[in-house]
């Protein structure tokens, strides 16, 4: 059966061949780079170009808000995705192509707009700061941007999965008698989970490497704000490349461990939903 | 899927990895298109490359236009001057990498130094032109919203509660670091001992709310957002900056700052390949001629020939200008001491443990 799957297309060694260059041009080849260069220092020096109380901060802070973006734009998105594809409305279209706005827009054009919508004089702002809530030059302000990035993602995962779904399964489910939590926490959610794991994983790796729309909301204060990316750029002002890249070093290995295992778990789920 | 074939396929990939490579490094085409070193015959139309920092940009698009009319008028050949422009490390790290630049015109030192530790420039550089090779200088000044309603005059103004100051981050900018040792000579050159200065810049720096990554961050901040009652900026850029304010930003000009130092240097690994050094040589010493310090003026750069200087007193105020020999051995010792890993600045935000 498999067999006959792969050779729906032919010239399967040409395509692999190709994929195999592509990748190795692509993404090996940087990354390699990035471990070579890295190893130029002594363990020493890497030791204490990645491992200072300041990076670690960074470290803190680049994960922290990531992973809080994701999270928010897991709820969200789901919703956008399940608004999206079940109610038809006048303007879905335009809402739907709102959503990959977000991908389209220079980042950093994205930081400087809710920079200026978030200042205490600014449309926002204004009515977020008598409540004592500092929005702009904040660790939240980094964590509203880290959504807006990564909105899509989420969005254009699920709704394809929401899309194929059938309806008969919810009719079903109620007919039995099933309350209608009971249908989307039973039925529906679990034929999500890959999709929703996806798209978790996807805006958390996409706001780990951002940097254009952060630096313009964040402020970048040295232990409060200052996120991972800013201290390669850092480093490399003071023509210290072994260091900036030990810290991107540092940063690609534990994105990488982090989305291996939501890789891992996807599958596990995709093998339970089935 | 036999294991052979599957080798097949990977030495595919690996084999136009390799074409890849050999490729690369071949010289970039543009390059062996420019004239090879051939003294005989100058062709009619050259091109070179100046590489320099964002703020400049207008200044020598300026400069170029006038010194290619001027040069087709003396030698009968085109010269066309391409230039590029970002933040001034950012631009030395391009030239170290490959960008073919002819020369230089970059922000201090630290960044032509860094070129010349690879080759790509001789030693002793800073004397081969005129005036340690700066056809001008500048500095830093403060910029203040209208009536200056905090009444900040000098540095330790920038200190007094309720003051808020807008810099960019020195270890990312060039007008950051500069703007650093402007306030750290400001303590040491007027009797404070070390001990004194650390305290200042510690107390400076708990008045700035935002640390930009670049100069223009830290502007958009100070004039769209209204952010801070002092921008510490260039003075070229605060003259720009005021100027478009249309009278709500005005220039205060403290008692003393830094004489920042954007030497100019001829790229000698990258013009002896490409055959352009007379042109490269012709180009930076026009810098220096009556017309070009003219326009360098006009852009509220101060240029080094003293007599056009004085035409042009009343757009520079004569405050004390101190030289970064000052305070460290030069600028790279000055930014390894004060903004590198472990210096000053790094003491500055370190949280009390």
């Amino acid at each position: 059966m498999a067999h006959v799957n792969r050779r729906i297309l032919p010239g399967f060694s040409l395509t692999l061949g190709y994929t195999v260059f592509y990748l190795s041009v692509l993404v090996l080849l940087p990354i390699t780079a990035c471990f070579l260069k890295a190893g130029t220092l002594s363990l020493h020096e890497l030791w204490a170009a990645v491992w200072t109380e300041r990076a670690r901060a960074a470290y803190l802070l680049t994960f922290g808000t990531s992973l809080a973006a994701a999270v928010i734009n897991l709820l969200l998105g789901s919703l956008i995705a399940w608004v999206l594809v079940r109610y038809p409305f006048p303007g879905r279209r335009l809402v739907d192509s709102l959503v990959d706005m977000p991908l389209a827009l220079p980042t950093a054009v994205g930081g400087l707009v809710y920079a200026s919508l978030y200042v205490k004089t600014g449309w926002l702002g204004q009515f977020l700061s008598p409540l004592g809530i500092q929005a702009a030059y904040s660790r939240l302000g980094i964590v509203l941007v880290l959504v807006f990035v990564g909105l899509p993602f989420v969005v254009r995962t699920v709704q394809p999965v929401l899309e194929e779904f059938d309806p008969e399964a919810e009719e079903a489910s109620s007919s039995l008698g099933a309350t209608r939590w009971q249908t989307f926490h039973k039925v529906i959610l679990p034929a999500l989970y890959p999709a929703l794991i996806t798209g978790f994983a996807l805006a958390f790796a996409r706001s780990i490497g951002e940097y254009g729309s952060v630096v313009f909301i964040s402020g970048n204060m040295p232990y409060k704000t200052e996120i991972a990316p800013i201290l390669i750029v850092a480093r490399l002002e003071e023509f210290a490349y072994g260091e900036a890249t030990a810290i991107a070093v540092v940063l690609l290995v534990i994105s990488f461990a982090l989305l291996v295992s939501i890789n891992l778990l996807e599958g596990w789920s995709r093998r339970h939903a089935g | 899927m036999n294991r052979l074939r599957f080798l097949t396929v990977l030495l595919l990939g690996a084999g136009g990895l390799c074409a890849c490579r050999s490729a690369s490094n071949d010289p970039v085409p543009s390059a062996s298109a420019a004239p090879a070193p051939a003294p005989a015959a100058a062709p009619k139309e050259v091109e070179i490359l100046n590489v320099s920092y964002d703020p400049t940009r207008e200044l020598w698009r300026d400069l170029n236009e006038k010194f290619s009319a001027r040069y087709e008028k003396e030698h009968g050949q085109k010269v066309t001057i391409k230039q590029s422009h970002g933040g001034s490390s950012t631009q030395a790290r391009a030239v170290i990498d490959g960008l073919e630049a002819d020369v230089v015109t970059l922000a201090t030192a630290i960044d032509t130094d860094a070129i010349a530790k690879k080759g790509l420039i001789k030693e002793g550089w800073v004397d081969r032109l005129p005036n340690r090779s700066l056809p001008y200088t500048s500095t830093v000044v403060f910029v203040v919203r209208k009536g200056n309603p905090k009444g900040v005059k000098d540095w330790q103004d920038l200190v007094k509660p309720g003051v808020e100051v807008i810099t960019p981050n020195p270890k990312t900018s060039g007008n950051g670091y500069l703007s650093f040792f402007s306030a750290w000579g400001s303590v040491v050159l007027r009797g404070g001992n070390r001990d004194a200065a650390v305290k200042y810049v510690t107390e400076l720096y708990k008045h700035v709310p935002v640390l930009d990554s670049g100069a223009r961050g830290a502007t958009t901040t100070f004039v769209q957002k209204k952010i801070g009652d002092v921008h510490l900026a260039w003075e070229n850029e605060a003259h720009l900056e005021v100027a478009e304010a249309k009278g709500e930003l005005e220039i205060v000009y403290p008692e003393i700052s830094i004489r920042a130092e954007p030497h100019v240097a001829v790229v000698d690994g990258n013009v002896d390949r490409k055959g352009t050094r007379a042109i490269a040589e012709a180009y930076l010493k026009y810098a220096y001629s009556d017309e070009a310090q003219e326009s360098i003026a006009a852009h509220f750069y101060r240029p080094t020939n003293e007599l056009i200087l004085n035409r042009h007193a009343a757009d520079f105020p004569s405050i004390r200008l101190f030289a970064i020999t000052e305070i460290a051995k030069d600028f790279p010792d000055a930014h390894k001491q004060l903004i590198g890993e472990g210096g000053v600045f790094d003491s500055i935000y370190k949280p009390k443990s």
